[in-house]
């Protein structure tokens, strides 16, 4: 007592001897929501977690991650019909984030600087047998080889890319791009037989003494509709006319060109026709809306001069005329035939009606279940007939490149656990990351970049890439328009606004840790985190 | 203002830091190394909007006067809360008189500084609004009026939240407290004629007078430590929403602090010399309903035997504010 001033008798202490958690009803945790796009995503991806590379300008290891589930990012970026973007929580800001754009920047600038993929850790000395060198066959090809198993692709076409190649036009797919992701699959030891019809799958099999097969055939039949036609009319499929650009004869189409259908091929080709000088004519017996084209590429097809007849079907083709009859819909949308007919000026007709399945390499395999021209899977991608697996559009599904290249992936997941006799489990799902879990003031307006598009004059005669990238300095900023739905992105809000600092910094990369000894549970953390990386759970009492 | 014109940055300077940004161009708060000056195991309640802002401004004064800092408190919360005999929060020198006295207590520590040499030293006073607005007006005015070299810092948070939530001079018209009960024909505090507090400092032509909110660290950090690069007396007033005396939910205070200054309630500026030299513009406006929904303290004015035409009025002071400070752009303003 005697040493110490006057009126003092305690001791000073500090109040971290005061465990204020003590307090706590609710406790805060971090945890990782599933991002919208993630969730949406046909191949996949894991967007989110590439594009926060690529804010921080590291395109290598963005482009690395994006890789670990999609080899094509380079055609992505070109022909994804990008469902991500549809569903990116951005859109409820501003704009959705350009995910595509800087999907093509990255796969772009991989092919610029020669970026391969790390080679396969380990030989598991299986040989797995994928037939077709589409999207979904290159895909499974690519997982399969960087999972150590040996994999030869055996494709009945001159040249590896499938529909990417032989169906979708350059200009929305330049070639040599194509070639270049090609390629670098192959460089990772992918033994690829070109020219190599399938005919039986099991002697094919059994003839190369493979492990396992994967099925990727592909739809490249066109379907044909009775139409009354004369004997010299000019009717052709649109697959044909498409596969037929890539060869030395051209097809020989005539001026006027009239195409029949309303999906995505059919716009293809009227657009490949209007390059060639030709004038086509879509004619299409339901109207735009319900029209199974997306409505981007009517939009590009109409600005190029594309001409198209809505409500109408072809009733007879002859020699440099069609006769159509206009139609209207019925009250529940289908339609309807009126009576009306008209005469159009037609040297070929082009059926873009849908393809089908050339199931013959199946005859005589046991086990099997084909229902409406397509093979049935189970959710592993295994036929009836054990270790063969079958995907993209030869199996039930929407048949975009993007839905290929994610069959590939499951497949060569589940073909790699069948190869070692377990059963591949997925990771259960995070809960999504919705809007509301969100706080969006905290990021910055910018509204989304537009990529340049070519010239209407160019579009009409060349076949010139229609749509431009991104350069260094737009794909930054477009990156870093991604509002990291679900996963903490570092942005310190936490770390800040602790009344009470209960929130322990780990340092860069390592995120942050909840100090409970002093967290009293007020909840700020969790309502000022922009990205909804928090969450508050109830503590047991 | 707080915000520097920079390349786009995801979140900008909105968040408390930010990885794309340079480690010099980060806030003092998101260093992991800050001085933490009001340490964990302080009494203040779950989401004390005063405990945050008390640790925004005196950690960006101790990063800007390189840790040579005294502060001086006035009786209130911060004071109860932080200090309980014989524990201590604080992790600066720190003193505690009376209530009504800080700023002369600050200018004698300003002046024992001077007369010892230590011109590195410098000093902080702060107290709650009742402290500052009230108790401790007269011995404010006069510190401003000498120009002693005090910064003093007011932590608004709109009434005498320690002693049960009693009126003060800073209390909005309308609310409830345990003084202004609402009962009768216009229940709540009284519209009255106001105090505002800045805007006397600013009569006393000082060096720097601000406001802030602990929803904008950027702004309070910018504020703090322009304040702390000048001498003379400097005033900041800093609003604090209060979970407890505003009966609002804890996790909404940083969300109520937003909405005072969205709103145009609490408008944000600055002004050197009696001379407004910048403000905070609204970002996105909000009506005052936003901001006075999420608050017991302002029930009475909706609901059953709602009062419509005193949230116009608060609506009107509100707009006023806007006006007056010109807290909307140009094109927001008209548009």
């Amino acid at each position: 007592m005697a040493n110490k001033p006057f009126a003092i008798t305690l001791k000073p202490g500090t109040s971290l001897a005061n465990l204020t958690g003590s307090w706590r009803s609710s406790r805060p945790v971090y945890l990782n929501r599933l991002p919208p796009c993630n969730n949406a995503c046909p191949a996949g991806e894991n967007i989110q977690g590439w594009l926060f590379h690529a804010e921080s300008g590291d395109y290598e290891q963005a482009w690395r991650v994006l890789v670990r589930d999609n080899p094509l990012p380079s055609v992505m970026g070109r022909v994804c019909y990008h469902p991500c973007e549809t569903s990116c929580n951005r859109g409820q800001l501003d704009e959705a984030v350009g995910i595509n754009s800087v999907e093509r920047f990255l796969g772009d600038e991989a092919i610029k600087r020669g970026w391969k993929f790390d080679a396969p850790a380990t030989e598991t000395g299986k040989k797995v047998l994928v037939v077709g060198a589409g999207p979904s066959g290159l895909s499974a090809a690519y997982h399969l080889a960087r999972m150590g198993h040996q994999v030869e692709i055996q494709e009945a076409g001159p040249l590896a890319g499938g529909m990417m190649r032989f169906g979708i036009p350059k200009y929305r797919l330049p070639r040599d791009v194509l070639d270049a992701e090609v390629q670098r699959i192959l460089d990772l030891g992918v033994a690829l037989k070109l020219n190599t019809k399938v005919e039986n799958i099991e002697q094919s099999m059994q003839d190369g003494g493979f492990d396992a097969a994967f099925l990727a055939v592909g739809a490249h039949i066109g379907k044909r509709a009775m139409i009354p036609a004369g004997d010299a009319a000019h009717i052709v499929d649109a697959v044909s006319v498409l596969r037929s650009m890539e060869g030395e004869d051209k097809p020989m189409l005539g001026r006027k060109v009239v195409v029949y259908g309303g999906g995505n091929t059919a716009i293809d080709v009227a657009r490949t026709v209007k390059r060639m000088g030709g004038e086509p004519l879509i004619v299409y017996r339901r109207t735009r809306d319900k029209a199974p084209a997306h409505d981007f590429e009517i939009e590009e097809a109409l600005q190029e001069g594309v001409m198209i007849k809505w409500l109408s079907t072809i009733k007879q083709a002859g020699v440099g005329e069609i006769t159509v009859e206009k139609m209207e819909l019925d009250e529940k949308g289908f339609p309807q035939p009126t009576g009306e007919f008209e005469k159009l000026e037609a040297d070929s007709v082009v059926l873009a009606l849908g393809q089908d399945v050339d199931l013959s390499l199946l005859n005589g395999v046991s086990g099997l279940e084909i229902k409406d021209g397509t093979v049935q899977v189970a959710p592993n991608m295994m036929t009836g007939h054990a270790g063969i697996f079958a995907g993209g559009d030869m199996v039930p599904s929407e048949r975009t490149v993007t839905v290929g290249v994610g069959h590939g992936k499951k497949a060569a997941r589940n073909i790699d656990a069948w190869l070692r006799g377990i059963t591949y489990v997925p990771e259960p799902k995070h809960e999504i990351a919705t809007f509301d879990k969100l706080n969006p003031w905290y990021y910055s307006d910018a509204d989304k970049t537009v990529r340049p598009m070519l010239d209407i004059i160019r579009r009409q005669t060349s076949f010139d890439e229609v749509q431009g990238g991104l350069d260094e300095t737009n794909a930054l900023f477009e990156a870093r328009r991604c509002l990291s739905c679900g996963n903490c992105f570092e942005c310190d809000n936490c770390y800040g606004v602790c009344p009470d600092n209960a929130v322990i910094k780990l340092g860069p990369g390592k995120g942050f840790e909840f100090n409970y000894d002093y967290c009293k549970g007020c909840g700020i953390c969790e309502a000022e985190c922009p990205c909804g990386s928090i969450k508050m759970v109830p503590e047991d009492i | 203002m707080g915000y520097q014109t920079v390349k786009f940055y995801q979140t900008g300077t909105y968040t408390v830091g930010n990885r794309l940004l340079a480690p010099d161009e980060r806030s003092v708060q998101a260093g992991e190394l800050r001085s933490n000056s009001i340490n964990s195991g302080h009494r203040a309640c779950q989401g004390c909007g005063e405990a945050l802002g008390a640790r925004y401004a005196i950690d960006a004064a101790m990063a800007e006067s390189n840790n040579q800092l005294i502060a001086v408190n006035a009786t209130g919360c911060l004071e109860v809360f932080s200090t309980p005999y014989p524990e201590s929060s604080w992790q600066v020198p720190w003193i505690h008189s009376l209530f009504g006295n800080a700023p002369a207590v600050a200018t004698g520590v300003a002046a024992a500084m001077k007369v010892k040499g230590k011109t590195e030293v410098r000093v902080v006073a702060q107290g709650g609004d009742g402290g500052t607005t009230d108790i401790g007006f007269g011995c404010l005015s006069g510190m401003f009026e000498r120009n002693d070299d005090v910064l003093y810092i007011c932590y608004d948070n709109e009434a005498y939240m320690n002693t049960g939530v009693q009126r003060s001079s800073a209390t909005p018209p309308t609310a409830r407290t345990a003084t202004t009960m609402p009962v009768g024909k216009e229940p709540g505090n009284v519209f009255g004629q106001g105090k505002n507090v800045p805007e006397i400092a600013m009569a006393h032509n000082i060096p720097y007078v601000a406001t802030a909110t602990v929803a904008d660290l950027r702004d309070l950090e910018y504020k703090v430590r322009k304040a702390m690069k000048m001498h003379g007396a400097r005033y900041i007033q800093i609003f604090v929403p209060c979970p407890l005396g505003w009966g609002a939910a804890s996790h909404d205070t940083i969300k109520l602090a937003r909405l005072a200054k969205e709103t145009g309630m609490f408008p944000v500026f600055e002004a050197e010399h009696g001379e407004v030299t910048g403000v905070l513009k609204i970002r996105n406006k909000q009506p005052i309903e936003e901001y006075l929904k999420p608050q017991k303290r302002f029930a009475h004015l909706f609901g059953k035997h709602a009062h419509p035409e005193m949230v116009a009025h608060l609506q009107a002071i509100a707009d006023r504010n806007i006006r007056k400070y010109g807290l909307l752009d140009e094109e927001k303003a008209h548009g």
